[in-house]
């Protein structure tokens, strides 16, 4: 673009390059590590190893937390979509009072810290509600804050397609529910996807509102790693499993890069 | 934009209320609009107005309740008592001014980080570029939280690779503590600044840097005067997350804080350890405030429309 000059330009390509160098740097690091032979990591590494690979890959801690974690991440992923999609169509063209409230309302339990969400649904669930903390109050707590992606993507969609067609297809003679089989839910299919992506990996990494929901008993990975980073015999498996989180992170990536074609910008998991 | 959206905005220039459906036979099949929002709207606002508020209100209850000291149980007398501790205990206001400054101050460095690259990303990069300078921002945003917040551990311990980087000047790792917190929460929430302004600055025009460089600015003078104002309701919105993010957070400080405590730490150590969860809401009201007070101040900016 002409109106940056050049000097602007290599300021701007200079401080990019860094940061990403920085960006990127702890996250190598992370999977050197876990080739590394020294059960305390120190930089440069001595020796390495594939050791911890093979003592990883039998680790039924590691393991249970992993499906733990997808099953949970699935059924809060569930729970986001229905309510998320159902918010967003109802907030479409309608203006009415109330409006910016409910919106607020859906943007609150990402808006406020963790902790506060985690805190405040695990006194209502053990103290108001007598119910015991299990997986059930984890996957309702993460399906509160995940309501927010689906909610932004099929917003997002709604309002850039307008209601024309739907309007056509109503006009042609379908009734409410053949216009959402045929040309509602096609249309937001794409936008569908995404939050749900979304949803799961912002379920999947959630650590801070899970500690407070989670019984005693169960774990999800987060938990698992939290639980054993401090204890130096299961620090080489958290090494293990950290490079192997790193490694995966890029699947999520592809899939949104294949779903939303060239606009990719927004695929932040909010927390 | 929306931070969690992968959609494109809106197009802002739409022949206003294009949306509005014309009169036609189908409207006038279709039930009343307020009845069909009310019946969508009835699940999630049962969920989040009920349950999530529900909740909220509940936890603020619990904040002027007390804990018996042997039995450990909750006594549901009213009183004032957390907050007078709250307030008049040094060590909690320290820790409050601690965690707010802190917050702050990952914001700010987040801002300040996050904005040359936005700019780089939306204005100069070329369409290839920009795509893949997506996905080298987003790529860190889906490694684990822990697995980021361990590698800084391990980046500033004794051994570790800044250490042995900065020991040919003469200069030693920070160590645990307050600046390692600072740095490794700065570099957890730096995607979720970048987003929001990327997606805003996205959103500007080319034509106004033309008009602006046309007009005889200097690309640093249209930088400070056009570029920046208008950046700045997407810097507010990411500025949300990071604060929030900072202001709540207990697991990065428990990895590389060393002794410094945040509000986070207090708030699970009494929910944990010392089984107060009365004196732990009154602590959680403090974050819910400022976010509140923020929240309502920001609303002014145009910043909740570009989360």
């Amino acid at each position: 673009m002409t109106q940056i000059s050049r000097g602007l330009r290599a300021v701007l390509v200079g401080f990019t390059a860094l940061v990403l160098v920085v960006i990127y740097t702890p996250l190598l690091l992370v999977l050197l590590n876990s080739f590394n032979a020294d059960k305390t990591f120190t930089w440069p590494p001595s020796e390495l190893t594939l050791h911890w690979w093979d003592v990883a890959a039998h680790s039924t801690g590691a393991r249970s937390a992993l499906w733990t974690s997808v099953e949970v991440a699935l059924a809060a992923t569930a729970v986001s979509l229905v309510l998320g999609t159902l918010a967003a169509l109802a907030l479409r063209p309608t203006r009415f009072f109330g409006r910016n409230v409910i919106s607020l309302l859906i943007i609150l339990p990402i808006a406020l810290p963790g902790i506060v969400t985690g805190i405040a649904l695990s006194n209502m669930f053990t103290t108001v509600l007598g119910v015991g903390l299990s997986l059930f109050t984890v996957v309702v707590a993460h399906a509160t804050f995940c309501i927010v992606t689906v909610f932004n993507n099929v917003q997002a969609r709604v309002q850039r397609l307008g209601s024309n067609y739907e309007q056509a297809s109503m006009d042609l003679g379908a009734g409410r529910w053949t216009t959402f089989r045929l040309v509602t839910f096609p249309m937001l299919r794409s936008a569908l996807l995404a939050g749900a992506l979304l949803s799961f990996g912002l379920s999947f990494d959630e650590i801070v509102v899970t500690t407070f929901t989670i019984s005693a008993t169960d774990q999800t990975l987060p938990i698992w790693i939290f639980q054993n980073l401090f204890r130096p015999n299961q620090a080489p498996v958290v090494n293990v499993v950290a490079a192997v989180l790193v490694l995966l992170s890029a699947v999520p990536i592809y899939l949104a890069q294949r779903l939303s074609g060239s606009h990719a910008e927004g695929l932040t998991g909010a927390r | 934009m929306t931070a969690t959206s992968l959609e494109e905005p809106p197009a802002p220039d739409g022949p206003p209320g294009a949306d509005r459906p014309p009169p036609s036979r189908a409207r006038r099949r279709r039930p009343r609009p307020g009845v069909r929002t009310g019946l969508l709207l009835l699940p999630p606002m049962l969920w989040l107005g009920v349950a999530y508020l529900g909740a909220l209100a509940a936890l603020l209850i619990t904040a002027f309740w007390s804990q018996d000291d042997f039995t450990g149980e909750i006594q549901r007398v009213w009183t004032l008592d957390n907050f007078r501790q709250l307030f008049t205990i040094d060590v909690y206001r320290t820790i409050t001014v601690r965690t707010l400054l802190i917050a702050a101050l990952v914001t700010v460095v987040d801002a300040v980080l996050a904005f040359p690259i936005a700019l780089y990303m939306a204005k100069v990069a070329s369409a290839r570029a920009q795509r893949l300078l997506v996905i080298a921002v987003l790529m860190p945003l889906w490694a684990s939280y822990l697995v980021k917040a361990y590698a800084w551990r391990a980046m500033l311990s004794e051994n570790g690779l800044i250490s042995w980087l900065l020991a040919p000047f003469g200069l030693d790792t920070p160590g645990y503590g307050l600046v390692a917190t600072t740095v490794t929460l700065a570099y957890l929430w730096l995607p979720y600044m970048i987003l929001p302004v990327f997606a805003g600055l996205e959103r500007l025009p080319g034509s106004l840097l033309e008009a602006s460089s046309d007009l005889g600015a200097h690309s640093w003078t249209t930088l400070r005067r056009v570029v920046l104002p208008m950046a700045f309701p997407a810097i507010v919105a990411g500025s949300i997350f990071t604060f929030s993010l900072s202001m709540g957070d207990f697991i990065a400080v428990t990895i590389v804080g060393g002794t410094g405590q945040l509000l986070g730490n207090v708030v699970y150590n009494n929910v944990g350890a010392a089984n107060n969860l009365p004196f732990a809401a009154a602590v959680a009201t403090i974050p819910i405030a400022v976010m509140l007070v923020y929240l309502a101040v920001v609303r002014r900016t145009g910043a909740l429309e570009n989360l």
